[in-house]
């Protein structure tokens, strides 16, 4: 088999000496992490070997010898590292050497075991040691998990080059038996502010941690628990994202580290989040109560409401008379319009009753902006219910007629044609009435079928105000799922460090040589945009609806009631 | 349709590249569509006399000519096949953005040429069967290969002839000890 070498692009102008990494004979590559450079001793360097064997359990071992001179091959050299070969048994003992300043190395091996001589093609594959190490391989979506033995390649690679990093720690100016080359040779990196940030986060989640368990005590107090209370709760909208993101807190401020790279990839975009929420929502708060726009605002909604009113009260007016020129029946018209028009004239009383206040509380709901752009629309949903409840009263009164009326009107149809509908086996069989009761039967089912028209058209038309209103709310809570659910941090991280997420490699052929071994550049292959939105979007707690357009379709002519939100942990009707 | 190039370059024993290339894009061809869509944005602003209809006009032909440059227009189709690595598929698109998918050895079971029915001709393409790692008798998956360039059948029997070269080497060579 194709022997192959994966060598890091960091040690191409080291000093001579022994490479040591990892061999995986299934594959027959051999992974070279770092030069050890001469001189050494080598029971120091098989010590070594077994204490990081031992630490970061990756089978670290002597893979052979590297030698660059600067001057032509000096023939004593290339003994003596042959010699090295027989200190450090390994097979294959593999031999790269690079003169002066050529591109193109020579590379050979030395079997000492095996029975045929032939000439394996090697070929050197370089990669960048410091991107291979940070970065994360997202396999593919179809490979089953925990099939070791089934693991790709490269899936190998990176998992030893990763879990090396203690090898890395060790730099040029430690003392120590052992001088070793590799990215971090010319001393460890880090950064002054990460390590700061590292240091605040502590006290600064012990803090958060406590402020939520103190706020989630006096919610699940008794006293929120009474029935009509914890009606509203779950009725509106802006206590089911408060709660989400109180939940989304709750896992930031968890003392325990992230153990896997997803558990981090979901605090950080929890974080970057609620951040990027609340800098949005300060903002709003700040362009809303500049030029008292807010109190512009209250003083324009009841004006607004008086006029939806007037407008509905025009539609009843209109409905009574002859709509689209149909023909009503007048007495049952008169009796849902005056029915409807009298609810309209308290609605529009309560509204007035409560002018006086409205601004004071709008003033101190839009404090709560603060807390989160998607907190504000979910207030704005909230209050385009509230405005439109009477539309809801009147879909509701309109879709229970209609649904009475079509039930009343499918039962006796049955009798008319002579049959009836069996409880016990859900089916419809024949049955002997009597004649009084056809003759009533039959009295009812003319009365209901030409009374039809007219509630049809009453339930039609509200209807399509509530479908309007239910479209609006819809809208809004897509915004606000948007940013809830849009994982921020991985594609910033996708942009500026593209390396991070990488969904494969790219190999890139470099020049070539005749006799030489063939030359690949390994670059890290980065995940797409769609795929770090499918993989690291955050879950919210809505669903869409669940009914598909037949079965709404269905709903709508039969008049049952349609709920369009099933939030996530509701009691499926 | 236009005619199409095929380099064959060999790097290595086991070490293949096979590239198509395209049709350029004319630019007669581009000074047409815009010149098109400036005189219909014209024709409308003697309409309505509104001069937003040619800033739009510009706006969407740039816009336009973006995104058929960087997502439609693939000027060059290559497949690497690297014995014992694996096979890699790389389409360039004419704003020099390069796609890249890199398919392991492991997964790959053989290149063959497969026959479609498109309406009334069939045609032929070169794919690459992955292998199922339950079945070893199974494909799970067929990827289609050249799908842009879509080169005739002689073009692909010399591409074919150049991939099985390199994968009987695989089946040849010793299994590893």
């Amino acid at each position: 088999m194709v022997l192959k070498v994966f060598f890091p692009s960091c040690c191409s102008s080291a000093e001579s000496g022994i490479l040591i990494g990892r061999w995986i004979s299934e594959q027959s590559s051999a992974v070279v992490l770092a030069v050890v450079h001469f001189p050494f001793i080598p029971v120091q360097v098989k010590q070594y070997l077994g204490e990081l064997q031992r630490l970061t359990r990756v089978s670290v071992s002597v893979l052979g010898s590297w030698s660059n001179s600067k001057q032509e091959k000096e023939e004593g050299l290339s003994e003596f590292l042959e010699d090295l070969g027989t200190i450090f048994s390994h097979e294959p003992w593999i031999q790269i050497s690079k003169e002066g300043d050529s591109k193109f190395w020579s590379c050979s091996t030395l079997q000492k075991h095996s029975d045929k001589p032939k000439e394996e093609e090697i070929i050197l594959v370089y990669y960048d040691q410091r991107k291979v190490m940070l970065s994360h391989l997202h396999p593919p979506l179809d490979t089953a998990d925990g099939r070791a033995e089934d693991a790709s390649k490269l899936s190998a690679i990176f998992d030893t080059v990763a879990r090396s990093r203690v090898l890395f720690m060790t730099d040029r100016y430690d003392e120590g038996p052992i001088k070793l080359t590799h990215w971090q040779s010319d001393g460890v990196e880090a950064s002054i502010i990460v390590e700061l940030l590292k240091q605040a986060s502590v006290p600064a989640c012990m803090l958060l941690a406590f402020l939520l368990s103190l706020v989630s005590g006096i919610c699940r107090s008794r006293v929120l628990k009474f029935w009509p209370l914890s009606f509203l709760w779950s009725k509106l909208s802006t206590c089911e994202q408060l709660g989400h993101r109180l939940q989304h807190l709750q896992v930031i401020s968890s003392n325990k580290k992230a153990q896997t790279q997803t558990q981090l990839m979901r605090k950080a975009n929890i974080f970057v989040s609620l951040l990027i929420d609340v800098a949005l929502g300060i903002l709003l708060m700040s362009w809303l109560y500049r030029k008292n726009r807010i109190g512009h605002l209250a003083d324009t909604l009841i004006p607004v409401a008086d006029h939806v009113a007037e407008e509905l009260q025009d539609l009843l007016q209109w409905l009574m008379g002859a709509p689209a020129g149909l023909k009503m029946n007048r007495a049952l018209d008169q009796v849902l319009g005056r029915f409807f028009l009298y609810h309209i004239h308290l609605w529009i009383s309560y509204i007035h009753l409560m002018s006086p206040f409205i601004e004071m509380i709008l003033w101190y709901v839009g404090l709560s902006a603060c807390l989160g752009l998607t907190v504000a629309l979910c207030i704005l949903s909230d209050i385009i219910a509230l405005l439109t409840f009477h539309i809801y009263c009147f879909y509701v009164y309109g879709a229970r007629l209609y649904c009475l009326k079509i039930y009343g009107l499918s039962s006796l149809w049955r009798l008319f044609r002579g049959k009836k509908w069996n409880v016990l086996r859900q089916r419809v069989d024949s049955c002997s009435y009597d004649l009084d009761q056809l003759f009533i039967g039959t009295l009812l089912f003319t009365i209901l079928l030409f009374l039809l028209p007219t509630t049809a058209l009453y339930y039609l038309v509200f209807t399509l105000l509530r479908l309007l209103v239910v479209i609006v709310q819809g809208l809004i809570h897509l915004l606000v799922d948007l940013i809830d659910s849009v994982p921020l941090y991985s594609l910033i991280l996708r942009l500026c460090r593209s390396y991070r997420l990488a969904a494969g490699v790219k190999f890139r052929v470099l020049e070539q040589q005749d006799g030489k071994p063939l030359r690949l550049l390994m670059e890290i292959n980065p995940l797409s945009y769609g795929a770090v939105v499918q993989t690291y979007r955050l879950p919210t707690y809505s669903c869409y609806p669940k009914d598909s357009w037949t079965s709404l379709c269905k709903k709508l002519f039969l008049g049952e009631l349609i709920y369009p939100w099933k939030h996530k942990g509701e009691k499926q009707d | 349709g236009a005619g199409l190039a095929l380099r064959r370059r060999q790097h290595s024993a086991s070490c293949r590249e096979l590239s198509v290339r395209g049709p350029r894009l004319q630019l007669r061809s581009l000074s047409a569509a815009t010149a098109a869509v400036w005189l219909a944005a014209y024709g409308l602003f003697a309409l309505c006399e509104n001069s937003m209809v040619l800033s739009a006009a510009i706006f969407i032909t740039l816009i336009g000519l973006i995104i058929y440059l960087h997502f439609v227009k693939i000027d060059q189709e290559s497949l690497l096949v690297i014995g014992s690595l694996g096979i890699q598929v790389t389409s360039s698109y004419a704003s020099g953005k390069e796609s890249t998918t890199f398919i392991e050895m492991g997964r790959v079971k053989d290149v063959v040429i497969n026959e479609a029915i498109h309406m009334q001709k069939v045609i032929y393409y070169l794919c690459i069967l992955l292998q199922d790692p339950e079945d070893p008798q199974g494909v799970s998956e067929v990827v289609p290969l050249f799908q842009s360039s879509k080169p005739r059948l002689d073009c692909l029997i010399e591409m074919y002839k150049s991939c099985q070269e390199i994968l009987e080497q695989r089946k040849t060579a010793p299994q590893s000890s």
